[in-house]
């Protein structure tokens, strides 16, 4: 039986949801069959979250219905959802750090049985499906696969008819990935639908039968992902062809960023520390730094930035300890960071660009003068960026906040970039940020290395990674892989720098 | 065996006793503060409770009753807070802040015409002959049932805490607020209703005050027993049976100073009532010095408003 034949599970028509100031949802349809694996493929923004939301119960719609198995479906709350038998995993914010296992397990169910038999159902079902779990464990001790782990049991333990997956592969090494399509197989052959979200093209070519592709919150397209090539899934999710960045190699020169054996306790609740770290990075190169999130990554731009102080010699810039040093020196030494968090880390939410440009560059651009703001210096350099970096603001005197994500990360990025830098750190530079974005801001990273900077570039992002930096590394529970070339490094190589599958394994079929 | 004239058994039983108000008022505080609410209006809160009870008391004659009402003023207070926090999303310190402020000054106006009148007495739990047991029968025997109702509570909101589904989404929502939006509880509710149950046992603590410990009414009668009742929660991190022994222990100590001062100890009693506030500033010290937030065991969404937004 093919799947087209199989009867129809949830089919949705019209839906319509809007925001002030943005329709997140116009009048979007299609339907899924009982045991298909169908991908909603949009980039960041294009109302993806939205549409499940509503799926599950969390966002009402304005317009349109939803039936289940031919009957009306409108789940007020996600709780009606999981009793119709509707599950999702969600990309974030659905784990309680400080409860074990077993108790965030038992508050993504309706009516979870005693502990006990919780924590025993919980083995079992874990057993069955090739992901082992120990419901004692607190969850901020856990990996970030491990996590994953929690949510699909979670959802595995209400024999959902429908499972939606949020990004799911966003925290994962390759060889979790291949685990876990292994896993989603195994319960799309035993008749469970999955409604399967992400904007990664080949493991949507690689797992889903059908494919409803949104842009701006509109269909505008559905596929047989299998008979599609990336190419023009990409071109329908984007609206436009696109362009890869274009790379000048600059002469190699002399190692401007050496970091040696650097060991760092983490500050941050459940972080990693970072054990025994070295690399070094010479003037014109791109270091990339792979892994999960959560391995090291947020530590380790830290101890870059000078936010975290280390012993002096351990990190040394042109040939000088910086290690003890704080952010305003290591400035003025020549490195500048962006780190992760556009909001509340790398930009004061509440303060204009204006004061927001000034708050990094003043050592460099010199804004300051005997303790005095340079206001004017201030505003033309915030400025400066925007029209550089094409910010779409109303002016620089905006807060922060009232950007988009996309905006506010070229501006970020722009900012550092903009103060004529030797050394470049940043962790995830195109997070949330939709395709034409993320390319210019890769072409200005490249740039800044033709130029001669030294930069080290942290991301989940594997394809980014590959696509601008000269040596690859990874990060695993706080260990910095030996940096290698990236030329004629395997998916599979990178994997296993990366931890490889974190002691899961493949599930026991039909067990 | 008497040391410097204070005899044992009077001072386990009279610390007992006087560590009754903030017990109250700390594993109410608790209770919030697992829900992810910062409420530092728990002496205003307090005071309202004394005078509400203190009032009621008068004019109904009845104890009970009084405390009753001395619950529903707190609870009222809180609700207040509840309000401007959940509602208007108000910064919660500051409207702590307020809301003792607020409280300090409301009593004082109603309760100008009680001064100097006695309540009606509380008398302890006639246990018959277990209160003749020697040693023992003073310690644990000879109470007024408030005292065992505050016990109760301990009890019971461990018990709740740990055993109970409801206690489970309660740190939950305490831990993440956008986890449990998104699993589909209700975070205002029942940040909500944690904290009229913060307020109410705030409220019975204040009542005990001017209903048992001292008892009549004075402005200004807690006496900075709401703060104390803060400092606890903190040095309990976050653990019931731990309030109960930080209680006895700021509470112990209060004993102590009287008793010694009566005794005549050479030991200035400025010391003895500036300890307790040291002590916690140094279990703080001691347990932020190690792994941070996580080792104290602090609600991670503690003090941070929520707002469900896409």
């Amino acid at each position: 039986m093919t799947i087209a034949d199989r009867p129809e599970l949830l089919s949705v028509q019209g839906i319509t949801k809007a925001y002030p100031g943005v329709v997140a949802n116009s009048d979007v349809s299609f339907t899924i069959r009982e045991g298909e694996v169908h991908a909603l493929l949009g980039e960041n923004g294009a109302g993806k979250s939205t549409l499940v939301k509503m799926i599950f119960g969390l966002v009402k719609p304005d317009a349109g219905q939803m039936r289940l198995r031919g009957a009306d479906y409108a789940p007020q709350k996600p709780g009606q959802a999981r009793a119709a038998g509707v599950a999702m995993v969600f990309q974030h914010f659905s784990l309680f750090e400080a409860l074990n296992v077993a108790e965030n397990v038992a508050l993504g169910m309706e009516n979870p049985p005693p502990m006990r038999e919780l924590a025993a159902r919980i083995r079992a079902v874990s057993e069955e499906y090739g992901l082992p779990l120990d419901p004692g464990r607190m969850v901020g001790d856990l990996s970030a696969g491990e996590r994953q782990r929690v949510e699909i049991i979670r959802c595995l333990l209400q024999d959902p008819k429908l499972l939606i997956m949020d990004e799911p592969t966003s925290v994962l090494t390759p060889q979790e990935v291949e685990i876990l399509f292994k896993t989603l197989r195994q319960l799309s052959a035993e008749g469970t639908a999955i409604l399967y979200i992400s904007h990664k093209l080949e493991e949507i070519r690689n797992l889903c039968d059908a494919a409803t592709i949104l842009r701006r919150g509109k269909v505008v397209g559905t596929a047989d992902p299998k008979a599609t090539t990336a190419r023009e899934l990409a071109e329908l999710m984007v609206g436009t062809t696109l362009t890869p960045p274009e790379r000048r190699r600059a002469d190699r020169g002399e190692v401007v960023l050496g970091v040696s054996d650097l060991t760092l306790a983490s500050p941050i609740p459940f972080g990693t520390e970072l054990k025994n770290v070295s690399f070094t990075v010479a003037k014109g190169e791109i270091l990339g730094i792979a892994g999960v999130a959560g391995n090291g990554q947020d530590e380790l731009l830290l101890a870059l930035s000078g936010e975290l102080r280390a012993p002096a010699d351990r990190v040394r810039i042109n040939g000088q300890p910086v290690g003890d040093l704080g952010p305003e020196a290591r400035r003025r030494a020549g490195l500048v960071a962006a780190p992760e968090e556009r909001l509340g880390h790398a930009a004061v939410p509440d303060m204009s660009l204006v004061e927001n440009a000034l708050l990094s560059g003043a050592v460099r651009k010199g804004l300051t003068q005997r303790g005095f703001i340079d206001w004017a210096g201030a505003e033309a350099f915030a400025a400066q960026i925007v029209k550089d970096f094409d910010v779409r603001t109303p002016g620089t005197h905006v807060a922060a906040r009232a950007l988009s994500g996309g905006n506010l990360q070229k501006f970020v990025v722009g900012r550092e970039l903009s103060q004529d830098p030797s050394v470049i750190v940043i962790n995830q530079p195109t997070w949330g940020v939709d395709a034409a974005a993320a390319a210019a801001i890769r072409q200005a990273i490249l740039d800044r290395a033709a130029a001669g900077a030294a930069v080290v570039v942290i991301s989940q992002d594997l394809d980014e990674l590959l696509e601008i930096s000269d040596n690859f590394a990874a990060l695993n529970e706080g260990r910095l892989s030996r940096p290698r070339p990236v030329e004629g490094l395997t998916i599979d190589q990178i994997g296993l720098m990366m931890g490889g599958a974190h002691g899961m394994e493949v599930a026991h079929h039909g067990a | 065996m008497d040391f410097f004239g204070i005899t044992p058994s009077v001072l386990i039983a009279s610390l007992i006793v006087a560590s009754v108000p903030i017990l109250m008022a700390a594993i109410g505080e608790l209770v919030v503060e697992r829900a992810g609410v910062l409420n530092l209006g728990v002496e205003g809160m307090m005071i309202m409770g004394a005078i509400c009870g203190f009032i009621t008391a008068v004019e109904t004659g009845s104890p009970v009753l009084g405390f009753l009402g001395g619950a529903a003023g707190g609870a009222a207070l809180s609700l207040i807070f509840g309000f401007l926090t959940q509602y208007l999303l108000a910064n919660q310190v500051a409207t702590g802040l307020a809301l003792t402020l607020f409280g300090l000054g409301l009593s004082s106006l109603i309760g100008q015409s009680y001064v100097g009148i006695k309540p009606p007495p509380t008398q302890p739990v006639p246990l018959g002959p277990l209160a003749d047991i020697p040693f023992i029968g003073r310690v644990v025997f000879s109470h007024d049932w408030m005292v065992y109702a505050s016990l109760a509570a301990v009890a019971g909101v461990w018990a709740f805490l740990r055993y109970s589904r409801a206690g489970l989404i309660l740190r939950a929502v305490g831990e993440s607020h956008d986890a449990a939006h998104a699993l589909g509880y209700k975070v205002v509710r029942i940040r909500l209703l944690a904290i009229v149950f913060g307020g109410a046992l705030a409220g019975l603590g204040g009542a005990y005050v001017s209903l048992v410990r001292v008892p009549q009414w004075t402005d200004g009668i807690t006496a900075g027993a709401g703060w104390i009742a803060l400092a606890i929660v903190v040095f309990a991190s976050w653990r019931p049976w731990r309030v109960l022994l930080g209680a006895w222990l700021f509470g112990g100590i209060s004993v102590l100073q009287l008793n010694l001062q009566a005794a005549g100890a050479r030991i200035p009693v400025e010391y003895l009532s500036m300890s307790p506030y040291l002590i916690t500033i140094l279990v703080l010290v001691i347990m932020s010095s190690g792994r941070g937030r996580a080792a104290l065991n602090a609600p991670a969404a503690l003090g941070q408003n929520f707002h469900a937004s896409r």
